[in-house]
């Protein structure tokens, strides 16, 4: 397997402009004789298929939820960052740049970051442009703050629901060509094969997830923007339906599989509270700009927080990091909450966390300040906690939220397989070993609206694909083979639900391979996933038919897949023999107990080769090179 | 706490439905009315039942994926809230609980509380949107849009697409759904080349699915997880009954998309 990276040569702030113009063009009468199939609705698929649609290629667009309007993008709170320099404080698209591969720990890919960072400033107008209400001044220019450890203030955002007016944009240019029939929508459909022809990816087999129907479709290309795979932890930020399915078959069909170690965990989450706890609810890390992060100093302090005198408090981030204090990217601040958990300081029922406090903030600027930046924040704390946050301090812990790894691709987001392009949380490219906040809905519309319309061309202009039917014989045995285990999963026939095995799974793999790893952990986990995976197929039960919507069939494929994929990632993280980022390995770190990188032997991004049913997969080896970035220990103190 | 579920259980579109009771024991107050859902389920499928099927995705009351009837109101009795936001403290030990889908001619049912809301897609695409193209807007700032436009803008464009509005509605009217996607837009000085042709479009889509019209009882409002005003819809009358006296002569829809 060959990993090319693709990044033209050139002075970085010249390579995209010169790509531009050296990548191949399709005439526009020709456009219309090609088919793209988009898989996800998200930002970032539902953005490419209304750009090739407006184009004026034909799109079959596809999602598992009932709607394209509800893919998770829409969770998004906090912000979205653009290097337009609006407040005048010194941002730069190299600033960005800079940040972000800084941010991601030295572990992306300069060139891909570069036009990252450049992209940025036209996502800003091109949403402005559709509607997408973002906060203002009074005098009718666009509002910025500063988020998530940036120094400038360059995040846009729309009260708290920036990604779902950012989708809602992205969606309502897609639902316009679907009323005007260049996009095929197929709601309630679930991408479970990709079939390949000649090497080339050529179309998917998908199940209606309302009848059962298994159905071939036939492209030109095929683009997967599927989501990130955090669910496979089971307790996660993620919504419920997020699954790695898409991706996973795809990698099973030759797509390399890269840095699946690298899962980010977001600081600022409501604690678990029980057993019968479905899902993890995200507060937005804009909460950290005025919230205080604390701890009582004696383990097991029994009285309530208001209780708690200053001098017995520990303001543990602020007196770590006395210059980036309550604001220093996720992975910090994360693993900093484990580590006061972990000498039992840690707050709430199971000391499983810490407090975010509010109190210090109000008496500065007065509870309707703090209502009108935060009040959704707090309600919505409310309604889950049934405590008040302008009475007591919020109680937070790190939770599973983005997953940096995905499938590889180059830098026209291509992955290994040609033709099957790879976009947003999906692919592995932007954010190394750590994201920053409000970068992913960056990513996710600058691959979208500004990547894919470009590179789709150029592969199609570059590769002349034979007219094939879904009678080819590769859509016929995928269809087969999707059937087949279709049946296997409603004949397993034994007597635990689906559910229990995904919980299951989801703890050893935040045991074993979540905030803090080590080899013997990570080795165990390798032994306790397969042979959790084997009882799985013995003893799962999978009520109903085919022939129905059946939600119990569509968890039991999905977990089936993540039983799979939870291996590969630890196996990724057990071969990663240094922490960086989101990937934290405890042999591996500084006498402070910060990330000790080993740019000597790793830097570079590890894709991974499937190489058949119960063989060990190949690891291949991208190097990286950091020609304006270099590689420093990241230092927020 | 212990509960008595009267559960709403049809097997698909074609089939006749009816109400099936089922207790729902040891259940904790913390938890959400789906977490409880998914505790009924959980205790079916180990006695080899049919689990109730449920629509749901985000479960942090944004994506507008759930949606059912909790003893009459749409979401349930907490205002401003959707369903997989309510919790189990919400109700008392030993309750009652009624639990259906969204009623209305539009949404069929698709299994158990599972709806088909396919026509509020239907009503974007037919003028839900602003025409920009990919690459052809100018500077975000080249706009300035007064603070008080956008806010309020902000505020129709806060409806997550649930259908709770219609469900709530004696009429089934969708109303409220559409006067939020047509003030959102219209509030905009980007939306208003084509504000005419938007309000035509949807208000014609909205019809021709079947949604019944609005009569003021103001429900919607009231079942809104997103609490949107009902002030939209007077909005959108307003901009309807200018756009149907503008709009002769004109075009019927220059690119409104199926509208």
């Amino acid at each position: 397997m060959q990993l090319r990276s693709n990044v033209p040569e050139g002075p970085i702030e010249k390579k995209w402009e010169k790509h531009r113009f050296e990548m191949k063009l399709v005439n526009p009468a020709n456009k219309r004789k090609h088919t793209i199939i988009v898989v996800g609705s998200g930002l970032a698929g539902a953005s490419t298929a209304a750009s090739l649609a407006e184009l004026g290629y034909n799109v079959k667009c596809f999602c598992y939820q009932d709607s394209p309007r509800r893919a998770h993008s829409i969770a998004a709170q906090g912000g979205i960052n653009a290097a337009k320099n609006y407040q005048n404080d010194g941002d730069s698209v190299f600033r960005l740049f800079y940040d972000t591969v800084k941010g991601g720990d030295y572990r992306s890919r300069e060139g891909n970051v570069y036009r990252l960072a450049e992209l940025s400033l036209a996502i800003i107008d091109q949403c402005v442009a559709q509607g997408v209400p973002f906060a203002r001044e009074y005098g009718g220019l666009l509002a910025n703050r500063s988020f998530g450890g940036a120094q400038v203030s360059r995040t846009f955002y729309a009260r708290g629901q920036t990604g779902q007016q950012l989708l809602l944009g992205a969606y309502q240019a897609l639902e316009r060509q679907i009323g005007l029939g260049k996009v095929a929508m197929f709601s309630r459909h679930e991408m479970l094969d990709l079939v390949l022809v000649d090497g080339k990816a050529r179309g998917i087999v998908t199940r209606d997830m309302v009848t059962g129907e298994i159905e071939s479709h036939v492209g030109d290309a095929v683009v997967l923007g599927t989501g990130g795979y955090g669910n496979v932890f089971y307790l996660a930020t993620y919504a419920k339906g997020a699954n790695a399915t898409a991706i996973w078959r795809a990698h099973k069909k030759g797509a390399a599989f890269a840095n699946p170690c690298f899962t980010q965990i977001h600081p600022t989450c409501i604690p678990v509270t029980g057993e019968h706890q479905s899902k993890l609810t995200l507060m937005s890390e804009s909460l950290r700009n005025d919230g205080r992060i604390w701890v009582p100093k004696r383990p097991k302090d029994p009285r309530p927080p208001n209780q708690i005198p200053e001098e017995d408090r520990d303001y543990y981030l602020e007196r770590q990091y006395p210059s980036f204090g309550n604001l220093v990217p996720r992975d910090v601040a994360s693993r900093a909450a484990k580590r006061v958990a972990d000498e039992g300081r840690g707050v709430g029922p199971g000391g499983f966390g810490v407090y975010l406090d509010f109190a210090d903030a109000i008496k500065r600027l007065g509870a309707p300040v703090i209502g009108e930046k935060y009040g959704n924040l707090f309600e919505m704390y409310e309604r889950i906690t049934a405590e008040n946050p302008y009475q007591v301090p919020m109680r937070i812990y790190p939770a599973i939220h983005y997953t940096m790894g995905g499938l590889w691709v180059d830098y026209d987001l291509m992955s290994t397989i040609p033709g099957l392009h790879v976009i947003g949380e999906a692919n592995f490219s932007d954010h190394g070993a750590n994201r920053l906040g409000a970068s992913a809905l960056m990513q996710g519309l600058a691959d979208g609206y500004f990547v894919m319309p470009y590179t789709m061309g150029h592969y199609l202009g570059s590769n002349k694909v034979d007219t094939v039917g879904t009678d080819h014989p590769a859509f016929k045995e995928a269809e087969a083979g999707v059937a087949e285990r279709v049946r296997k999963l409603l004949g397993i026939g034994g007597q635990r639900s689906v559910d229990s095995f995904h919980r299951e799974l989801g703890k050893i793999m935040w045991e074993y391979c979540g905030m803090a790893r080590n080899e013997n952990g990570l080795k165990t986990a390798l032994e306790k996933i397969p042979a959790l995976r084997e009882r799985f197929w013995r003893e799962a039960k999978v009520p109903g038919e085919n022939e129905e919507l059946n939600q119990s069939l569509e968890k039991a494929g999905r977990v089936a897949d993540f039983l799979e994929l939870g291996e590969l990632i630890c196996l990724d993280a057990l071969e990663r023999r240094e922490s960086c980022g989101g990937h934290f390995r405890e042999e591996f770190q500084t006498p402070d107990g910060e990330a000790k990188r080993d740019d000597e032997h790793f830097s570079h991004v590890a894709a991974w080769e499937y190489a058949g049913e119960g063989r060990r997969p190949i690891r291949h080896v991208e190097p990286l090179s950091f020609e304006y970035v270099h590689p420093s220990q990241r230092s927020y103190k | 706490m212990n509960l008595t579920l009267h559960v709403w259980r049809q097997r698909n579109a074609r089939e006749r439905g009816r109400f099936v009771t089922y207790a729902a024991a040891d259940i904790s107050p913390d938890i959400s009315f789906l977490e409880m859902l998914d505790v009924v389920n959980e205790a079916l499928i180990a006695k080899g039942d049919d689990p109730i099927a449920f629509d749901h995705d985000c479960r942090e009351g944004i994506c507008g994926t759930c949606g059912m009837m909790i003893d009459g109101q749409a979401h349930g009795p907490r205002r401003a809230t959707t369903a997989c936001q309510l919790h189990m403290r919400t109700f008392r030990d030993g309750d009652e609980i009624t639990i259906e889908p969204w009623r209305a001619d539009a949404f069929p049912v698709v299994k158990d509380l599972v709806v088909d809301r396919a026509a509020f897609d239907r009503i974007v695409a037919a003028g839900g949107f602003i025409t920009a193209r990919t690459g052809s807007a100018p500077d975000g700032n080249a706009i300035p849009v007064p603070k008080t436009a956008a806010d309020l803008a902000m505020d129709a464009a806060a409806c997550i697409g649930c259908g709770a509005c219609v469900a709530a509605c004696p009429n089934a009217s969708a109303m409220l759904f559409t006067a939020a996607k047509v003030s959102h837009l219209g509030l905009l000085p980007q939306g208003q080349p084509e504000r005419h042709s938007r309000v035509r479009g949807m208000v014609a889509q909205m019809d021709a699915e079947g949604f019944g019209t609005c009569t003021n009882h103001f429900e919607c409002e009231a079942a809104c997880p997103k609490s949107i005003s009902v002030r939209f819809i007077a909005r959108m009358n307003r901009d309807y009954l200018v756009a149907t006296l503008a709009g002769r002569g004109e075009p019927a829809s220059a690119e409104g998309g199926t509208g």
